[in-house]
């Protein structure tokens, strides 16, 4: 096996033709912090992108920031902490998860996986704040798409379509993101002690009132001591953020408290407590038990999903928690079989959805669609995709088969 | 029609015109399908009026299921068709080819589903972008995207165009409001990418949809997301001696952390043309007029107005209302508003582009189109999304003086070579379409234009969707799928094992 480290867009062009040329599969990875994910690979080489780094262009006013594809993603976020501003998508860290280290990871990874966090409800995902990117497509070729500005409709949204592609499409050199600035100040209101369905309906409640509430997770009991330290305690916490200024988050926080006064007990949590609380529900720090338990990363109508764990957890033993209002889902298979046929088929029961299976055991992974199979005419649409843009199979083949 | 050339018709479609059409009536009984000279004279352009062609035949489909056949149909005989929605597009997106059934989606007209708990609507993409918050405003609810035209844009034109508005700077695009969509491809083929819940599974072909400009699919059914209403809205009208001052300001307020509902700024002749024709009051000794409105709970909004101000003044602002009642918030917006028209009513003609900008280069592409504006001996006023950078320049001609659409045409070319000089984009919101088909290779590359051109392969290989639009060459999907590497012929044999 060879590592191809590339240190300029040209060299990793001239790998990729170089792969294409002798139709050699390659591995694209930047710090590896997510290739516990997808179908096991074995490429014959490596493509190591985590040498092509540094950021290209930062102006905070444009609110645009663009970096070579390598680079470290808590890089990009110091700099932009330390200009007021954010990534808004709030891109999570599987490290722990996985079993690996904390703060890993790339700008070009945040793409491929198309990351976000909580406030992915009302900031969108990486794929929502992509603005261009350049690549080397799977045939050799090296291309741009987009551009630096946030309004462009200018031919076909190429970046969008690289967001959750897993490097199996093309290698990004480049990425320019849309920035914003970070708010000024965040509290957290938290439900004590209500059950999975009474959150749900909470959480529906506030998001739709006026209140701009920007993330909204529901930490069932027990689940709720594994997030901050155990600072929450053990009680069920269903959690309410809500940013902005000052004195717009304490207006908001009490038509919340108004609005929601006969849930049950509130908690507000301010500053540093509910960063942490927020960091933890973004990263799954609750299942990150450093084992191999599969853990299924589910999207489905907020309204929807927990009725479909409800049904889950009669035929088997699993962990859960909700973000999104309550459309992701965090599902810890606990007898350590993924059992991918029978969540799938409840998912498509209770309105449809899709489920990654983001942790499981190498042998699991290879036995089981990680990805969400698609119906017959979607998987041929993107079949025809991948052929277009990698003919010769040679970029992460099979990973998201 | 000025230098546009569209793709040969084919002769043999031509020629079995009476066959195709008697066929349409099968798929399509009852009055779906449209074939009289006259009837189609209503169809034979869109909102790029300086283009008009009529197609091949009408057809004006009410289920999926004959969509589906349609396109099958023409896909099987090689026929070409042209979607279209309500034809609002400001690009020619939706304008008809001579050898194409023109397949108009206007009786998918129903909302299909509302949803609260989950804030979203199903609608079938004839539903208009505005009959979407008419649906849900009754418990306070809205579809935040707003093009000027969303009294008559449809949601699927809207998906096609990926299409903004005022208040995309904070609340997004279509792409960021769309969560599903069922389309056809042109096979016939009917596939559903999202749904009610967010991301894709796969690849994310609800994104490259968005904004394909009605090349890749037939949209049939949208699932958007909907907003609660803000609690109030308030706006301020400040004038600057200035181009630089107000860009400034921007670029100010931005810097402050503050994100504006919306953030429009108007040069002198655009001041004068709006003020003339809807007396807003608004100043008439400024360079540039910035409108920013702020929305949210009334004591963010206060505390924000304050900052504002704050900001404006320190930038050199010589008038700055703040508005004390909802009468005088859209007082001040009635002028905005009405700048197009206000506009035609100070020339026969005006060609509205539509540029993208870094917001710091405005000052510059303001100069540059003075001098062009002498150059061409043409007029241009100017609005502008100031928030995102998207100039609408609007450039007065007469289009009944020889050579004046050339010379307006020309000079439109030339601002928007500019706008991709300085780092900016073609069409911030209007799409390709056919009026900026030929500027392309202003901004892309082949191998760019290839890459995009081979999503359009897998998707329609025969080139049979909306042709002639967003491509200023197709080439041939076989010859598009060649690789051009060959074992033993490539310079980097020896590969360095950097």
């Amino acid at each position: 096996m060879t590592t191809f480290t590339p240190t300029s867009s040209t060299e990793a062009l001239s790998t990729v033709q170089w792969a294409a040329a002798e139709e050699s599969p390659l591995e694209t990875v930047g710090h590896g912090s997510k290739r516990g994910i997808g179908r096991p690979q074995q490429s014959e080489h490596m493509l190591d992108l985590s040498k092509l780094a540094g950021v290209t262009l930062y102006e905070p006013a444009e609110l645009v920031l663009s970096a070579k594809a390598g680079t470290p993603l808590s890089e990009i976020e110091r700099l932009l902490a330390h200009n007021g501003q954010q990534l808004a998508f709030e891109p999570m860290d599987y490290g722990p998860l996985l079993g690996g280290a904390p703060g890993k990871g790339t700008i070009g990874g945040v793409l491929a996986a198309n990351l976000s966090g909580p406030r992915r409800l009302k900031a969108g995902a990486a794929r929502d704040h992509i603005l261009g990117i350049n690549a080397v497509a799977g045939r050799g070729e090296a291309f741009k798409s987009g551009g630096r500005v946030v309004k462009n409709v200018t031919g076909y949204d190429l970046s969008k379509l690289m967001a959750n592609s897993w490097g199996t499409l093309a290698v990004f050199t480049d990425v320019t993101f849309k920035v914003l600035p970070a708010a000024e100040t965040e509290v957290t209101l938290a439900i004590r002690g209500l059950l999975d369905d009474a959150a749900v309906a909470a959480m529906a409640l506030a998001l739709g009132s006026s209140a701009e509430v920007s993330s909204a997770a529901h930490l069932p009991e027990r689940i709720a001591a594994r997030v901050a330290g155990g600072s929450l305690g053990a009680d069920a916490a269903t959690l309410l953020r809500v940013e902005g200024f000052g004195p717009s988050v304490a207006y908001r926080i009490e038509a919340l408290k108004t609005l929601l006064k006969n849930a049950g007990p509130l908690q507000e949590i301010a500053g540093e407590a509910s960063y942490a609380v927020w960091h933890d529900v973004r990263d799954c720090a609750p299942f990150a038990d450093g084992t191999e338990k599969p853990v299924w990363r589910v999207s489905m109508a907020p309204s929807q999903a927990h009725q479909m764990v409800l049904t889950l957890r009669m035929q088997i033993g699993v962990s859960a928690f909700y973000d999104w209002q309550g459309g992701l889902v965090w599902l810890r298979m606990e007898e350590g079989d993924p059992e991918a046929g029978l969540l799938r088929g409840l998912i498509r029961k209770h309105g449809g959805g899709h489920a990654t299976l983001v942790r499981a055991a190498p042998s699991h992974r290879a036995a089981v669609s990680v990805f969400e199979p698609q119906a017959p005419h979607l998987a041929a649409l993107s079949a025809r995709l991948k052929a277009e843009f990698d003919p010769k199979a040679i970029l992460n083949p099979g990973r998201m088969a | 029609m000025s230098g546009l050339v569209m793709p040969k018709p084919d002769d043999a479609t031509l020629r079995r015109r009476t066959e195709i059409v008697a066929d349409m009536r099968i798929i399509v009984p009852g009055e779906g399908v449209v074939d009289a000279t006259n009837e189609m004279r209503a169809f034979e352009s869109d909102g790029l009026t300086a283009y008009r062609q009529l197609p091949l035949v009408v057809v004006l489909p009410e289920t999926v299921a004959q969509v589906s056949r349609v396109l099958k149909y023409c896909n099987d005989r090689n026929i070409r068709v042209v979607p279209r929605g309500s034809g609002t597009s400001l690009s020619g997106g939706a304008l008809p080819v001579e050898d194409a059934v023109l397949l108009v989606m206007s009786r998918f007209n129903r909302i299909l589903a509302i949803d609260y708990p989950d804030r979203v609507v199903v609608a079938q993409p004839g539903v208009t972008n505005l009959g979407i918050t008419t649906a849900v405003e009754q418990e306070g609810f809205y579809y935040a995207p707003d093009p000027s035209s969303q009294i008559a844009c449809s949601i699927g034109g809207n998906v096609a165009e990926n299409s903004g508005g005022v208040h995309c700077l904070k609340y997004g695009l279509t792409a960021n409001n769309v969560l599903g969509i069922e389309m056809v491809l042109m096979n016939g083929e009917v596939v559903r990418l999202g749904g009610n819940h967010l991301d894709s599974e796969g690849y994310d072909l609800l994104g490259v949809m968005t904004g394909s400009e009605g090349l890749l699919g037939v949209v049939t059914e949208v699932t958007v997301r909907i907003l609660k209403k803000p609690e109030t809205a308030r706006a301020l009208l400040i004038g600057f001696p200035t181009s630089e001052q107000g860009g400034q300001c921007v670029a100010d307020i931005i810097g402050a952390g503050i994100i504006p509902g919306g953030m429009e700024m108007m040069d002198r002749p655009a001041i004068h043309a709006a003020e003339d024709f809807v007396h807003a009051g608004y100043p008439l000794d400024v360079e540039a007029l910035l409108i920013v409105e702020l929305d949210g709970p009334g004591v963010e909004v206060d505390h924000l107005i304050g900052l504002v101000e704050a900001i404006a003044y320190k930038n050199g602002s010589t008038t700055c209302r703040i508005s004390q009642s909802e009468q005088e918030r859209l007082s001040f917006w009635a002028g905005r508003k009405a700048a197009f028209p206000a506009v035609g009513r100070i020339s026969p003609d005006y060609y509205c582009m539509d540029g993208t900008i870094p917001r710091k280069e405005l000052p510059r592409v303001l100069a540059g189109m003075r001098e062009l504006s002498e150059k061409y001996g043409l007029g241009v006023a100017n609005v502008f999304h100031a928030g995102d950078g998207n100039l609408h320049p609007l450039i007065l001609y007469d289009a009944n003086v020889p050579g004046e659409l050339d010379k307006a045409e020309s000079f439109g070319a030339d601002i928007l070579r500019l706008c991709v000089k300085v780092g900016g984009v073609l069409t911030g919101e209007h799409g390709v379409g056919v009026e900026k088909r030929d500027l392309m290779p202003e901004m892309f590359n082949q191998i760019d234009l290839d890459q995009q051109m081979r999503v359009k392969c897998a998707f329609d290989p025969n080139h049979l969707l909306n042709p002639g639009k967003v491509f200023p060459q197709l080439r041939r999907c076989a010859e598009l799928g060649r690789m051009h590497v060959h074992r033993g012929q490539v310079a980097f044999q020896d590969i360095p094992r950097f």
